[in-house]
Parts: C-alpha cells; structure tokens; sequence
C-alpha cells in the first residue's frame, strides 16, 4: 500500500529535498524577555530521507519541528516545504497544506478520545473531502499496516500506549503525506513499545516517506538514515 | 463528521452534559410560561369579546359594561334605531339583575340573572338542552343547577330586588329550567342565569321597564367597525360606546405592568439560559484545548472546529428547549389553575394561554442564544495558537 506521496522525478536525477531551511530564526517573548529558540538553523531533507534531530530539553528541536509543520511562522528565514515556502502562508493556506502534505506525530499521541480507533484515521480524510466508503477502506488498511486491525472500534483509553502511538502513525500517514513529522514518539513509551514503533517508523520510511523525526531516544535515532544534533537553537556540524 | 465529534464531545461527561440540559429546560421553561403570560390574558381576554362576534358594547354614557348598576332607559327605542341602520347585523340587549332563587329545605342561592334575547344572546353557550324560548323559562349555568339540586325541566322560585332583612322581593316568578348554559363573562365560581329581557324587566317593576344594561352590536361582514361606532355615539348620546379595539386598548395598558415583569422574567431566564451554555461549552473547551490544537495542526480548518463547538451548544440549547417546552405547558397549567380560582374572574380568561408562535418564539429564542452562547468559546478555540498551546500541555 502507499503510505505517503512522493514527487515525480526523472529516473536518475538526484533527490529532490522535501524540506529546506535557510537561516531560519524563531524568537518569542517569555515573561517580558525574547527567548531565542532557533537561531539561524539552515538544513536539507531529501525527499524518502530519515532524519533524526537530537539535542538536550529546550535546544529548539520542537520548535524547529512546529516551523517545518508549519504550526509556527519563523521570525526570519525561510521554510520551504515539498518545493513550496510555507512561512508565507495564511491560516487557511497553511492548514489545507499540513492537511495534504504534513502527518504529525506527537509525543502524547494526541487521538480524539471520543473517536474509536477507525474514527481517528479517518478523521484527517474526512476534512480532506475523501467519501466515506473510500476512507474507511483506507483507515482500515492503514490499522492493518500498523497491526491494529482487531481494535478498530476501540476507543483511545483501551488501548495501551504503544498501540496510541500506532494509530496516531496511522492517523498521520491517512493522506499520504509527503513528509512524516514525529516529535518525541517514544517519550512516553517504555522501551519494548518504543521499540515496535521504531520499527513502525522504519517501516514507513522504507515504504516511501520521508521522516523527520526529534528525540532524545538514541535507539529512535540511531534508526534514521541521518542524525543532526541541536544545541541553545543552533545545529551543530 | 463535525455533527459525530460533536455528539462525541457532549456525550463524554453524560452527566454534566444532562445536567447543563436540564438546566436550559428551566430556562426554557420559564421563557414559554413568560412569553405565555405576556400574551395569554390579552388573547384570552380578546377571545372573550369576540366569543360571538359582537365587535361594539354599548352601555350607560361614562361607565364600562356592568361596571355599575346604572342602566340605559328607552330600550326599545334605540334597539329598533339600531336595528334600522344597514350595517348592523345584530342588536343584543341584555339586563342584569341580581336574581334569589329559594330552595326549600336549604339556603336561598344568590345568581347573577341576565335578562336576554335568546335568539340573538350573546352571553352564553348552551352545553345542553334549548333557549329559553317562553317567558317562564330559564337557562343556569352547571354551579347554579348543583346549589338548588335542579335537573332541566325543574322549576325554580326565583325573585328580583330580594331584601333578606324583610324577606320580601320586588317581583317573583316560577321559571322551569330549560338548557344549562356556559357563561362567558361570569366568573366559575358565580351562579348564573338567563332569562327572557322581557320577563326579568317585568320581574323588575317600573324601575326596570324598557331598559337594559348594555347592548351588544355585531357589524355586518364588511362594515366599518369604526364608522358604525361613530354613528351610534353620535346618534344616542345617552350611552358609551365601546369597540372591541377600544376595549383591547384599555386592556393593553392594564395589562402593562404585566406584561413588562413578563418581559423582564423571561430576558433574565434568556440570560440564564446564556451562560449555562456558555459556560458548559466554555469548560469543555478548556479542557480540550490540546486535543483542538493537535485538530488544527493535523489540518482541520478553523472554520470546522468553530462549528463543531457552536454545535455544541446548540444541541445543548436545543435539547435543553424541547424539554423545556414540555416543563413549561405543565408548569403554565398549574399556576393557571391557581390563577384562574381568583374570585370574581371570568370563567373563560386564561392567565398562560398556550399558542403555536409562544412555542415557536421561545425555541427560536433559545436557538438563537445557543448560537451566541457557543460562539464566544468557538472564538477562543479556533484562535489558539497552536505551537503554543502544544508546548503549554507538553509542559502541563
């Protein structure tokens, strides 16, 4: 099954980057102090590439996250992303792109408790305008692909926290993105279950996603293709 | 999908939920019982006066219809002057008179007698038996039949200008009942009875020969109310004419005060109504704000979670008013009942009187305050700043 999107290139040409950063800054102002969260942070991903961005608490990684999700506008700099510079955009603009081209992981799964299992897949469909038999179809293959497909009506608060985080992939993955955001995945796991999303998530990169992934799990980074390292908002060489 | 998360979302917290419903229907409830009351004794009071279609009452110059004793003299002359003009349909002359009817082995029963023309009254309608077509005839009404144990085709002693001192009477007749008859402007708790003018004139000696109490005129189909008014008042200067619209002008401005405490009752149970929603809504969305900044990060449009929280509200407001409605009938008949047992009240008044547009009025109310009270929350959620509010709960 496809997992996400990639762009069309010509056979043989290199890889086109899914995500370039050029001296991107983000400040924000903390009890009446500017705190200087990214400081001039220039990076490339290429498209079906796995990178993993580390560093201690506060270094910026999340926020640099949040500026590739576009969720969050860099103070100067550009991000652009899947070709298009996304810190221009306006709400509606931004939302309808993180909507198509963005899956968003996040540390504590954040699934609609209300939803069951299938519903929270679905959800990100259904604002696509994808018709109801076709997103259950999807929803569906994509609880079997994370190997959930015997708890599709079950509602977050049955499911352990390892299972959460499979369908908060598979949730992300529902419009066949083009790129793959997870921030601190396994933060709230213990170590077998991380280890199974680990492997979940180097599963959709094989199949064809390009991830980005923050953390302080060294298994979790030593499973992306490439590692970046992140200090007081600054990349490291 | 937006109606699905919505219901979801409500239906977590069943109980808050139910009771935040409850306590629109309250709200709801006390809205109908106002709007019900500022409009219900003004529509049972019109009712009354159009009961039989006589749009004009007229009666001794300077009073209301049987506000006094005071009587109109020359009857006879004014019914027929009356009679003559072509845009009047019917003339109905009525006399009152306080009537004693004995019976025997029990005490005496005071009635209200209307002395009338059964072929054209416009007093009473008969709930069984006939007119009181002969001279010695009567029609009572239910209380009156129970307090002399009189079945129709009884006859009853009754005499007018009774003094209980002397124990005399000014005339007496023995009338057979003929019909029982439901009276529209007496109150339920007043013996009645309805005898021919004729009879309870001649009952009534010199004093009450050729004169009656009031008049009531019924235009014919297309006349103008007004116009035929004007002539009458013009014509017999002796009396005061007054329409119905007239007499709904003075009703309106009694009614005032009523009407204004209505008013003012059912904006505050409108503002209750506001912000139990409000705040219900607003609790949930604190709650949530994690889970809506996660909707607006994964790609759910501002405008869909808007809805998805206004929705909210107006299933609570909606649901809150449609049990409302109910409470509200049910609460609206009892304290009418209350109401209505005040002395001296015509049977046929109603303090709540339930019409289609009060129902309709109250929902669209509610509707529109579920609305309102759902967007201020809705406002506040679709404007968090997501990045923000991430870290805040990553933080929380």
């Amino acid at each position: 099954m496809t997992v996400a999107a990639r762009a069309d290139r010509p056979p043989g040409t290199s890889r086109a980057p899914a995500v370039v950063l050029r001296d991107v800054h983000r400040d924000y102002p903390l009890a009446g102090e500017a705190v200087h969260a990214v400081r001039g942070v220039s990076l490339e991903v290429a498209e079906g590439d796995y990178v993993a961005v580390v560093g201690p608490s506060g270094c910026g990684k999340s926020t640099l996250l949040n500026l590739v999700g576009a969720i969050d506008r860099p103070t100067a700099g550009t991000v652009t992303i899947a070709g298009r510079d996304v810190s221009t955009l306006g709400d509606r603009e931004a939302t309808r792109f993180r909507l198509l081209t963005i899956g968003f992981v996040f540390q504590r799964f954040y699934l609609m408790p209300a939803l069951s299992a299938l519903e929270n897949v679905e959800l990100p469909m259904a604002e696509a305008g994808v018709g109801r038999d076709e997103r259950r179809a999807r929803a569906r293959e994509l609880l079997t692909y994370v190997g959930l497909q015997a708890r599709e009506r079950h509602r977050p608060a049955q499911l352990s926290g390892g299972e959460q985080q499979r369908v908060a992939i598979a949730r992300a993955l529902a419009n066949r993105p083009r790129l793959l955001l997870a921030d601190e995945p396994t933060g709230e796991l213990d170590a077998r279950t991380s280890a199974e999303v680990i492997a979940l998530l180097r599963r959709v990169h094989e199949d064809g996603a390009t991830v980005l992934v923050v953390t302080h799990d060294d298994e979790l980074a030593r499973a992306a293709r490439r590692i970046v390292r992140m200090r007081d908002g600054r990349l490291e060489a | 999908m937006i109606a699905a998360r919505a219901a979801a979302s409500l239906l977590r917290h069943r109980a808050r939920t139910a009771l935040a419903v409850l306590g629109v229907a309250v709200a709801a409830a006390m809205l109908l019982d106002m709007i019900m009351l500022a409009d219900g004794m003004r529509a049972s009071f019109r009712a009354m006066l159009d009961v039989r279609g006589f749009q004009l009452r007229l009666s001794p110059r300077g009073t209301l219809p049987f506000d006094t004793e005071a009587t109109i003299g020359g009857a006879g002359e004014i019914a027929r002057l009356l009679r003559a003009n072509p845009d009047i349909e019917t003339v109905a002359p009525v006399l009152g008179a306080a009537l004693h009817v004995r019976v025997p082995g029990t005490a005496d029963v005071s009635v209200v007698g209307l002395g009338v023309e059964p072929a054209v009254q416009g007093d009473y309608a008969l709930v069984r038996g006939r007119e009181a077509a002969r001279p010695d005839e009567l029609v009572a009404n239910a209380l009156l039949l129970r307090r002399t144990r009189a079945r129709l085709g009884d006859t009853l002693t009754v005499a007018v200008g009774y003094d209980p001192q002397l124990r005399t009477a000014r005339g007496t007749r023995r009338l057979v009942v003929v019909g029982e008859g439901r009276f529209f402007y007496l109150a339920a708790d007043q013996p009645a009875a309805a005898l021919p003018i004729a009879t309870l004139q001649a009952m009534g000696g010199p004093e009450r020969a050729d004169r009656v109490s009031l008049f009531m005129v019924r235009a014919r189909p297309g006349a103008d109310v007004e116009r035929v008014r004007a002539w009458i008042a013009e014509r017999v200067p002796r009396v005061t004419v007054l329409s119905t619209a007239t007499a709904m002008a003075a009703v309106d401005q009694r009614l005032s005060y009523f009407r204004q405490l209505a008013v003012i009752l059912g904006a505050v149970s409108l503002v209750v109504g506001f912000l139990l929603v409000t705040t219900l809504v607003t609790v949930s969305v604190n709650e949530r704000v994690g889970e809506i900044a996660v909707l607006r990060a994964i790609g759910v449009a501002r405008s869909r979670v808007v809805r998805q929280i206004v929705l909210e509200g107006l299933v609570l407001s909606v649901a809150g008013a449609v049990v409302g409605l109910g409470l509200g009938l049910v609460t609206a008949r009892y304290l009418n009942g209350i109401l209505k047992a005040f002395p001296g009240l015509p049977a046929s008044i109603d303090f709540f009187l339930f019409q289609p547009r009060d129902a309709a009025a109250a929902l669209g109310l509610l509707v529109v305050t579920g609305l309102v009270a759902g967007a201020f929350p809705a406002w506040r959620a679709a404007s968090l700043p997501i990045a923000r509010t991430l870290r805040q709960e990553a933080v929380a």
